[in-house]
């Protein structure tokens, strides 16, 4: 049987990736499905094992009274945080993207949210009450909230008022990535289409968002994952302290972990196909 | 703009021969370019609001790094003095003096850029390739690879922690910078999925036929991803530069795991940072004849020395954003 050339290249590529998968991920991945499906203690002699079958995993669901209650949370919080910081980053990109005054100086401003949200800083910011907005009187807001929406509706909403700075802080990243991409665009299209009477916001559609697609599914993959694995997670706290509980463990933490990643992995499916590239229309 | 208007105004006022009712078109129309901007050229009003954004959302960004800075700046009596809020009563250097000793910044520094630059630059390398593998090739189980990699990032890293550090062990990596600089030599550094994802998303934009051109040109594989998919993805890897750097900088809870248990005497500014209350103590004894007390403004220098080298490396990258535009004179794909 002869191999394709292109195959050939294809793994040749992409072989350092596959050896460090296969050598330095697999293995404790695998290792931690062990665990999950053991009871597993870990004491000082070192590590007990107790087979127990999916048992950690049933009772991740039918014991543990937290996990549904902060799972269903945390799935409205990302249904709207997710298109709202994405959005967000989008419109900041482009604006940076302009000819403006200053830009260096803005885009120095504008790149301080990837230095400071990954590192302490934001600990201290959060400690100190820096992320949320001091001068907007909450209940006057609530009040009106509530007299024109639902209130779930209005619920959710004034939920995003308190978020607004946090959510600005975590889009670094992405308005970024936004910019980078947005350079790619080559700046003598816009001039043809506007020859060819294109008005701005045509530009935009016709343009300017079917370039950067690849990179908005990109951002809501980054978004999703960042948002479910930070530190400030609920569920990812779930799992810390599950991990050195006394009766619960490290098998039932695993167990936990292994749920919430498939979750995790359901809701980028659905964001892939709703996102998914169309296979693009070749007029020949 | 304003002057030129206002001058050509001036002279429409001027001008007897015409009717009010035409001059008050002229006006209007001139104004409305004015306000909404016609052809090219923005508008006042669009200009006015993309600032009035940019500012607005930048000072939220802004207001803690300035707070941080001003605080660093104001001795105890300014701290302490309600009167005194952003502008120090005189310019107060002596809390970076003493940071800069408890930071024990030379060596740290150094440990900080080596952790910092080398998988970074090694991760860089290594994720465009691979990201070009996955985007260029169509081979047998591609599918099932990506869908591992990406399932890999999604699993939460703390539950691998414990499995992989006794991996890592084993294999002896830990303990020195090669814990760090081998996995992304492997394409599993620090978030290496996000990087291999922004890759080949950029290297699949870059039309087919440019590769064929060459290919039919006689260029090797080799010859055609560095001539022509690495020069239309230059804004990629300087992104990916740049957060590679900034996450390896802010690596905390790895450093400490893969660094301190064992004993090396690589040290990081952050690390340095999170046990700066204890150093200060250390250095500075508090005893009864000079109260050596650690105070915001001395905490507040140190975490600003620590974002500082950050900020000017991004400040000389970001001006390569514009100029790497590409024209790669194949239009209409």
């Amino acid at each position: 049987m002869k191999i394709k050339r292109e195959t050939i290249y294809g793994y040749l590529f992409i072989l350092p990736w596959l050896i460090g998968f296969l050598g330095l991920v697999l293995y404790p991945m695998i290792q931690s499905f062990y665990y999950s499906m053991n009871d597993m203690r870990i004491t000082p002699s070192g590590l007990q094992f107790v087979y127990a079958g999916f048992n950690n995993y049933l009772n991740v669901w039918l014991q543990d009274m937290f996990f549904i209650q902060e799972l269903l949370a945390f799935a409205v919080d990302t249904f709207i945080r997710v298109p709202v910081i994405v959005v967000f980053a989008l419109i900041i990109a482009m604006l940076l993207n302009q000819e403006i005054k200053f830009k260096g100086l803005f885009r120095t401003i504008f790149f301080l949210p990837v230095i400071v949200a990954s590192g302490p800083v934001i600990n201290q910011l959060v400690d100190q009450g820096a992320t949320a907005i001091p001068m907007l009187d909450q209940d006057i807001i609530m009040g009106v909230l509530n007299s024109i929406f639902p209130s779930f509706f209005a619920g959710v909403i004034s939920d995003l008022f308190n978020q607004i700075i946090t959510i600005l802080w975590y889009s670094g990243v992405q308005i970024l990535l936004f910019l980078a991409s947005l350079q790619k665009i080559d700046p003598n299209l816009y001039e043809a289409a506007k020859i060819d009477g294109g008005s701005n916001w045509e530009c935009f559609w016709k343009i300017t968002l079917p370039t950067i697609k690849p990179l908005i599914l990109i951002n809501l993959v980054y978004t999703l994952v960042s948002l479910a694995n930070s530190g400030q997670n609920p569920i990812i706290e779930l799992i810390y302290s599950n991990m050195f509980n006394a009766t619960r463990g490290y098998g039932f933490a695993s167990a936990m972990a292994w749920m919430y990643a498939v979750i995790i992995g359901i809701m980028l499916i659905i964001i892939y196909f709703v996102f998914k590239e169309k296979e693009p229309k070749r007029y020949r | 703009m304003s002057t030129k208007s206002a001058t050509s105004l001036g002279g429409v006022l001027k001008n007897s021969e015409m009717s009010f009712r035409d001059k008050a078109e002229i006006i209007k129309q001139k104004m409305q370019r004015f306000l909404f901007g016609f052809n090219d050229r923005t508008g006042f009003l669009l200009k006015f609001t993309i600032y009035l954004l940019l500012l607005c959302i930048g000072f939220v960004y802004l207001y803690p790094i300035l707070y941080m800075f001003v605080t660093s700046m104001q001795s105890l009596s300014d701290l302490l003095d309600m009167a005194i809020n952003w502008i120090p009563s005189s310019l107060y250097l002596d809390n970076y003096r003493q940071a800069y000793t408890v930071l024990n910044v030379r060596p740290a520094l150094l440990g900080s850029i080596q952790i910092a630059l080398f998988p970074t630059l090694i991760q860089v390398a290594i994720s465009s390739i691979v990201g070009y593998g996955f985007a260029r090739f169509e081979f047998p189980l591609k599918k099932l690879w990506f869908g591992l990699m990406i399932f890999s990032f999604i699993i939460p890293p703390q539950i691998l922690m414990m499995p992989t550090y006794r991996l890592f062990s084993e294999l002896g990596l830990t303990g020195s910078l090669s814990a760090f600089t081998i996995p992304a030599l492997l394409g599993q550094g620090l978030n290496s999925t996000i990087f291999i994802l922004i890759f080949y998303q950029f290297f699949k934009q870059t039309p087919k036929s440019l590769y064929e051109a060459a290919e039919v040109d006689g260029a090797n594989q080799l010859v055609s991803f560095f001539k022509i998919a690495i020069p239309m993805a230059i804004p990629a890897f300087i992104v990916a530069f740049l957060f590679s750097f900034v996450w390896y900088w802010n690596e905390t809870y790895l450093t400490t795991l893969y660094l301190t248990s064992s004993s090396t005497d690589i040290t990081t500014i952050l690390l340095q940072l999170q046990q700066f209350e204890t150093n200060y103590q250390a250095l500075y004894p508090a005893t009864e004849a000079s109260p050596n007390r650690i105070n915001e403004g001395i905490k507040m220098a140190g975490t600003v020395i620590s974002i500082l080298p950050l900020l000017i490396i991004y400040f000389f990258l970001q001006r390569y954003f514009v100029e790497s535009v590409d024209n790669t004179g194949i239009t209409g794909e």
